[in-house]
């Protein structure tokens, strides 16, 4: 080519050697060990911490460390508060997630479907969400109110209730609970809502058109091709929204600090209690330090069920 | 004639279900939103129409005040809070970015024997939740001074959103034709080059998906806010304005409502818009395909 | 001169387990247009790969322009490369694409605008240097994958089976285009098919692979005419030729030289009787199927007689057939090499 000798680009070949920047091998290590690094200091040493506390005497008073073997355990142990927790911290995980699942999924029906106003009404569903959770449990301490209840004063216009009466919406142990639940499902089941709409957008068109076109109807299309296909993000989903709910206590600890009587205490919000509020650093951490055998649990599942979904 | 009448059944029916439709949408819509409408009824009431339980808590019954928005901004350091949630909020996006795109680039893409591994090992990570580790996290934050400063919420929010991030950001990467970036490679880039130039920019819609979810998981982070920070000033808007609106047991109902609307629309109107996006994405990779 | 060369070439993969590449030596000489054909998984594209630098081999050396660059980064080889499915930026402008690559060595603005323009027109697609990739055609698309290749002033282009996303009409104006470029350009062309009417049409010389190993190299004609064994022999043509065993050999002849023996003259061919079971017309040429015996085991074999033989044959019908002895080839049945021809009997 005649153009080719008076082209700036053209260098003996031998002057490019290999830099850092070619070599994949280095690459490929420098551009994870950040993250690695990042996550090493700052949550496997303060795992490895709280477990050097659950065997210890560190107080908020007394910060010098102690061991004291399983002295903290036996005492967590034989707290009845303790057990209530645990009991409190599964019923909470499990009917919430049961409810959010089932109405996310139903969320997400209607957040595919075609029609008029569709971004304002995504906009009303996706509110729960977006607020931080703080300001949002706040908004229905409120409406919760033992006296001003915006909801006692609709029952009672209704004759539900005695013109003085009050439901002490977060006062009675089993409504308190009733209500915790009510409002984390309402603050999760928009981002259920959200996850399981991309699942059901990724099933390709055809399908749902071959069943359509095999005369399924809008039930039978439900049953035997959406829900099965979506099943597997949502079981993922699901996981992982069990996981959070099980480790949450922000709506516990706005609502009802755990009360009345305990009645609303969860691990999550139990260890706080004790380590944070309380000053007693080892306690919570032992607390805390129960979450964790379930949790392992629960990713042993989330990585079958992802590997499963991977093979197919 | 018999499909004239079959297809009036199926018009009927398509009614049917239209309607059935909205009813469902306006009553999912009203579930969400009606605590943030009645919150924001009740920003603008004067003390002596709140406080009477007599009164219809869905209407004015008497004038309406903005005192008590006013105070929020006037008597509170409201604008602080949102001010620290958002320099929070932005330094995290940004630490996050810088860590886990690279990473999950390695994972996803530079393909070593040990890449497997260590992705399940970052994902392992989520699962251990703040509950865990605040107690033993407040102590090394103390150890380092930075306790009851909002640089704390800085340096401790990216261990929740790096590995999410790391696994969102692979599954985007992994869409990404090897072709293109190998192409760079071929027209005189380094294997670095060719990651900031192709592959980032392709990368586009990952990128806002982490921006998104790690802002909003920041804003409403609650355990370690409240653990590690005390002075109101550095406070952010999750722990900072029940601290200053809630005195003992007086609530200052309505400047709180008001927060909360305040600080929940600008959010989810981003949300809304970042979905639109996303689902857009989806749509025309269907299309495509 | 060779421009490109690879010496005993081997690459693995997976540890050893998989031979992508088992010991290939080649050269490419100055403006040469060589061909790797081959089928699937031959190891054809992971060659050319191994040029480019995208791949390390395990052993072995690659030479560009007589230096080995064997351990260098693909961005210092001075080549260029168009992939299947031409990997155009799609977030950038077609402009933007052709002077990305002028970018990375560092030219200035004014040089690479010029540079890009010029590279443009030779190809015809100035108009389009606002658009992005997904407003282009395919064949648009292939212009504009070569123009950026071009305008590094590459000492080789690597072609990864740069037709076979474009559909059956394109593809014939695409080659075209191709081979009147390489034409003007004169730059030395490794160009990676399966598709052997690509390779016979566009190369100067045709290298077969398979199983990681190069059966033959040649201009066109004798690997058509010649083959070196019975793969070769049987992967060209289309038909492929028929093969026939004999006492240990493959006696090898093409279809269109399996004519009717009145139409051949009657010294220095083999007869054989060919029993018809079916015929089938293909634009003007009838491709007759059916068995011989007599040069050796009875086998299946094509004929395909031109237009201008118009000898009625009829399906359930034996005929006398006849092969030039000219155009006998034989091969080892063992190792399918080409060996000296034998005696036929009959």
């Amino acid at each position: 080519m005649a153009t080719t000798a008076e082209q700036p680009t053209t260098r003996p070949i031998a002057a490019a050697r290999r830099r850092l920047a070619d070599r994949d091998g280095v690459l490929s290590w420098a551009f994870v060990v950040p993250s690695v690094v990042y996550i090493v200091a700052l949550v496997g040493l303060p795992f490895g911490l709280a477990i050097a506390f659950a065997f210890s005497d560190v107080s908020a008073g007394d910060p010098s460390y102690d061991f004291v073997g399983l002295r903290n355990f036996r005492r967590v142990v034989d707290d009845p508060v303790f057990w209530r927790s645990v009991g409190n911290t599964f019923v909470f995980t499990l009917i919430s997630m049961a409810l959010i699942v089932l109405l996310g999924k139903v969320l997400a029906n209607i957040l595919v479907a075609d029609f008029r106003g569709k971004w304002v009404v995504r906009f009303l569903v996706l509110l729960p969400w977006t607020t931080p959770v703080a300001l949002s449990s706040i908004s229905w301490l409120w409406l919760l109110d033992s006296i001003y209840s915006p909801i006692d004063w609709v029952l009672r216009q209704f004759g539900a209730l005695g013109p003085v009466e009050n439901m002490y919406w977060l006062g009675q142990p089993g409504l308190s609970m009733t209500s915790v639940i009510a409002v984390h499902v309402w603050r999760l089941t928009p981002l259920a809502a959200v996850i399981m709409m991309a699942g059901l957008m990724s099933i390709p068109k055809e399908i749902d058109e071959a069943a359509r076109v095999d005369g399924a109807g809008y039930w039978r299309r439900m049953f035997e091709i959406t829900i099965p296909l979506v099943l597997p993000v949502a079981a993922i989903a699901a996981l992982f929204g069990a996981i959070f709910t099980f480790t949450d206590m922000a709506v516990v600890r706005v609502l009802t600090r755990g009360g009345p009587n305990d009645s609303t205490q969860v691990l999550a919000s139990w260890a706080f209690y004790r380590g944070i509020d309380g000053g007693d650093v080892a306690q919570g951490a032992v607390i805390a330090l129960f979450l964790f055998p379930l949790l392992l649990a629960a990713a042993v599942l989330i990585l079958r069920a992802v590997r499963k979904i991977e093979v197919r | 004639m018999a499909a004239a009448t079959s297809g009036r059944r199926y018009a009927r029916r398509h009614l049917a279900a239209r309607t059935g439709l909205y009813l469902a949408a306006i009553l999912a819509a009203l579930l969400c939103a009606a605590p943030f409408l009645w919150s924001l009824i009740t920003a603008f009431k004067q003390n002596r129409d709140l406080y009477n339980p007599q009164n219809n808590p869905f209407l004015f019954n008497r004038p309406a005040t903005s005192d008590h928005v006013l105070y929020l901004f006037t008597d509170t350091a409201f604008l602080t809070f949102v001010w620290n949630t958002v320099l929070v909020g932005g330094l995290v996006v940004l630490i996050t970015l810088a860590l886990s795109l690279p990473a999950a680039y390695s994972l996803a893409r530079l393909d070593r024997p040990w890449s497997g591994r260590m992705a399940i090992g970052i994902f392992l990570v989520y699962l251990v939740p703040p509950s865990l580790l605040f107690l033993a996290l407040s102590r090394m934050v103390v150890a380092v001074g930075l306790q009851d400063s909002t640089w704390s919420l800085v340096l401790v929010y990216p261990t929740i959103t790096i590995p999410v991030s790391v696994w969102l950001l692979m599954g985007f990467l992994k869409g990404i034709p090897k072709d293109i970036e190998e192409q760079a490679m071929v027209d005189g880039y380094s294997r670095l080059g060719a990651f900031l130039r192709a592959v980032v920019p392709l990368a586009f819609p990952g990128i806002v998906a982490v921006i998104v979810f790690a802002f909003t998981l920041t804003a409403s982070e609650f355990i370690y806010a409240l653990a590690f920070v005390a002075p109101t000033e550095e406070m952010t808007v999750s722990t900072g304005v029940p601290t200053q609106l809630v005195r003992g047991d007086v609530f200052f109902w309505q400047s709180l409502q008001a927060a909360a609307v305040l600080v929940a629309v600008p959010i989810a109107l981003v949300f809304n818009w970042f979905l639109d996006k996303f689902v857009a994405g989806f749509t025309m990779g269907a299309v495509k395909e | 001169m060779a421009v490109v060369e690879v010496r005993e070439l081997v690459k693995h993969f997976d540890g050893g387990r998989v031979h992508a590449i088992d010991g290939v030596s080649l050269a490419a000489a100055g403006g040469e247009y060589l061909v790797l054909l081959g089928p699937s998984g031959c190891g054809k594209t992971t060659l050319l790969r191994t040029i480019a630098g995208l791949e390390q081999p395990t052993s072995g050396d690659v030479l560009i322009g007589g230096d080995v660059v064997t351990g260098l980064p693909p961005r210092a080889r001075r080549i260029a490369m168009v992939f299947q499915s031409y990997a155009l930026y799609p977030h950038k402008t077609v402009l933007a694409n052709i002077v990305f690559p002028l970018k990375a060595a560092g030219m200035g603005r004014q040089d690479r605008d010029r540079k890009a323009l010029w590279a443009a027109e030779l190809l015809g697609i100035a108009p389009l240097l606002d658009r992005k990739p997904r407003q282009l055609s395919g064949g648009e698309r292939q212009r504009v994958a070569l123009a950026r290749a071009m305008v590094r002033d590459p000492q080789v282009f690597l072609l990864d089976e740069p037709l076979s996303n474009l559909d059956a009409k394109l593809r014939a104006s695409a080659r075209d285009e191709l081979k009147s470029f390489q034409q003007e350009v004169g730059t030395t062309t490794i160009y990676v098919t399966h598709d052997q009417a690509e390779a016979m049409g566009l190369g100067d010389r045709i290298a077969v692979l398979t199983d990681g190993t190069v059966r033959q190299v040649g201009p066109p004609k004798e690997i058509y005419d010649e083959p070196a064994d019975k793969f070769v022999a049987t992967f060209i043509g289309s038909p492929p030729m028929n093969l026939v065993e004999h006492d240990g050999s493959l006696v090898g002849f093409r279809p269109e030289h399996l004519l009717p023996a009145e139409s051949l003259p009657a010294t220095g061919v083999v007869e054989v009787p060919l029993a018809v079971d079916r015929i089938e017309y293909l634009s003007g040429d009838r491709h007759v199927y059916g068995t011989v015996w007599r040069i050796g085991e009875r086998s299946r074999v094509v004929a395909r007689i031109p237009a201008t033989v118009d000898t009625p044959i009829v399906s359930g019908e034996t005929y006398a057939f006849a092969v030039p002895e000219r155009r006998l080839r034989f091969f080892d049945a063992e190792s399918g090499r080409r060996r000296a021809p034998v005696a036929l009997g009959g």
